[in-house]
């Protein structure tokens, strides 16, 4: 049992969750961190010498946050943190590892990816300009830097972050110029019944609504943007509302469609995917407990399919739990099922929220041809749907190799959605079948000289 | 003129950098998005349509925040501390000007032909 070399990808809620259930047990695993402190994106903590209090920070979540953040704390002496820590590639049971510029490789026996996810985005007219920023992002300044994205900001798109981040804006004080969502009233309303499973969820959405509401902040239901405003600059964000165009007058724009999953490490280590209709993406295929396709190889929370903070502590420790089984240690049965019982119920109020905050299906057929995909190549929608319609580029991997599109440094996460989605229409097919875009190693930019290195343990296996 | 506006935790020491040439000044703990931002209205220009960027998703992932150090490196913006006497830049450097390049090393095949 001492050969077990346990390694942890992430310490947001579900890795350090999943820390805490090995350690229990007295194994002690490797946590690689790419952030220079525990908590991951949610739960981030500012760096050294910031003092705001944590109820400034992580608002109604902040005893949530704590805990996280104290467990890992005591964890320190009994696994091994190791923040700054970029995986870059995985092969052959181990991890190639970029920290202050030295790749190293890390062995495993068991490996949980608790990757986390970005915003799920999609293009529109401006949305290259600066002071356009996803919904995350302007959270992470507020959170991380003590900054606004801008003096008054505009915020767009979908889910429960859009009225969580204009409400911690307006608190900290900013301006927000206005709230767009591209969800109907009336999906919020059909969405209320499954909502009442989660009654704490719901009473602060509408506590964010009714806050934002009663301090003079426009909120708008069913948009669709039309442009960001300004050259070099954001100047104002125009939108339309039934066949109405509009204009908000403000010098930023954080927007975002709800999240999608960081899948990248999942698809070099050989896991099997399949469509989640839910997440409207490719997630690893795993059973209720978080393991993969691949023995030894777990997946939880937000990496593994969208479900929030709380479902990922679940989530996080379940994997844990899977791995201490699957190795033939000691694990609580009991505590294995009531967690599964937990993410279920997490599930169903997912279902709600998606109802509540439905992905805008139409949004890609109307991107204008000359409107940039891309962010790295500035690959055009015009450009996707040429190559859909004269040549037989019907799936996304071969999308990318006549177009490029996903094939930049960002690697698809910013694009791969909306290429998805563009490709889809273009074809007249429902995003599945276009397929998934496989990954790369390097998952992130590393310097050449690192991926020149030679890995003398790869050589002998 | 800024993008990011400052609005918590002004209290840090102040540390200097320069951008562009221009001497500026960060606060310790800023990330080198926030040290530019709160000043300038761009991290970089596109090396494909050459309009200006400011990053995106703030988290490291987008790869939208790359930025020039005069001395041929680069930094992700939001994921890398200023420190003080950086020399960064908005424009990339050449690929002849950048060490460790292939195009900054002689090849004697360009000149045998």
């Amino acid at each position: 049992m001492s050969m077990l070399m346990p390694v942890i990808v992430g310490a947001g809620p579900a890795g350090i969750r999943a820390a805490q259930a090995l350690a229990a047990q007295g194994l002690r695993p490797v946590i690689l961190d790419e952030g220079l402190r525990p908590g991951g994106q949610i739960y981030r903590q500012p760096p050294p010498g910031f003092s705001r209090p944590k109820s400034a920070l992580y608002g109604f979540e902040h005893r949530k946050a704590d805990a996280v953040h104290r467990t890992m704390e005591g964890l320190l002496s009994k696994v091994e943190y190791r923040p700054g820590c970029l995986v870059w590639n995985a092969e052959g049971k181990t991890l190639d590892v970029l920290r202050d510029g030295v790749s190293t490789s890390v062995p495993y026996t068991h490996l949980i990816l608790a990757t986390g996810a970005t915003d799920r985005v999609l293009p529109f007219p401006g949305w290259l300009t600066p002071g356009v920023y996803t919904l995350g992002g302007s959270q992470v300044a507020l959170k991380h830097q003590g900054c606004a994205i801008g003096e008054r900001v505009a915020f767009m798109g979908t889910g429960p972050l859009l009225y969580l981040v204009a409400y911690q804006y307006a608190k900290a004080g900013a301006k927000v110029a206005a709230v767009l969502d591209t969800s109907r009233f009336g999906d919020r309303a059909a969405a209320l019944p499954g909502m009442l499973r989660a009654p704490g969820l719901l009473a602060k959405g509408l506590y964010y609504m009714a806050w934002l509401r009663a301090h003079g902040v426009p909120l708008r239901s069913g948009v669709r943007p039309v442009a960001v405003q300004g050259k070099e600059r954001v100047t104002g964000l125009a939108y339309r509302l039934g066949d109405r165009t509009h204009s908000v007058d403000c010098d930023a724009v954080g927007f975002g469609l709800a999240l999608r999953s960081e899948t990248q490490l999942a698809s070099l280590v050989g896991c099997e995917f399949e469509f989640n209709e839910r997440d409207r993406n490719w997630t690893p295929r795993r059973d209720a407990a978080g393991r993969s396709s691949v023995p030894g190889v777990y997946v939880a929370g937000d990496g593994a399919a969208i479900g929030g903070a709380d479902a990922a502590e679940l989530a996080g420790e379940r994997a844990a739990l899977a791995l201490l089984e699957d190795a033939g240690h000691p694990h609580d049965a009991r505590r294995a099922r009531a967690l599964e019982a937990g993410l279920a119920a997490n599930g169903r109020v997912r279902d709600a929220l998606e109802r509540a905050f439905p992905f805008p299906r139409d949004w890609a057929a109307g991107i204008a041809d000359d409107t940039v995909v891309c962010r790295c190549e500035e690959v055009t929608a015009g450009t996707i749907r040429q190559a859909a319609h004269t040549t037989a580029a019907h799936e996304m991997n071969r999308l990318k190799a006549l177009t490029r599109v996903g094939m930049g440094r960002c690697q698809g996460r910013m694009c791969g959605v909306a290429a998805a989605e563009v490709l889809a229409h273009a074809v007249g097919c429902s995003p599945e079948l276009v397929g998934r875009l496989r990954n790369q190693p390097p998952v992130k930019p590393v310097p050449v000289s690192v991926v020149c290195l030679e890995r003398p343990k790869q050589k002998a296996a | 003129m800024a993008i990011l506006k400052r609005l918590a935790e002004t209290g840090r020491p102040a540390l200097t950098f320069t951008f562009d040439g221009q001497t500026c000044s960060a606060l310790a703990g800023d990330t080198v998005l926030t040290a530019v931002l709160t000043q300038a209205d761009r991290l970089r220009v596109s090396e494909f349509g050459g309009g200006p960027r400011a990053g995106f998703c703030m988290m490291g992932a987008c790869q939208d925040c790359w930025v020039q150090l005069e001395d041929g490196g680069r930094v992700r913006a939001c994921s890398t501390y200023i420190e003080p006497g950086m020399r960064l830049q908005s424009v990339a450097l050449a690929p002849t000007m950048a060490p460790g390049t292939l195009s900054a090393t002689a090849w004697p095949e360009d000149d045998a032909t």
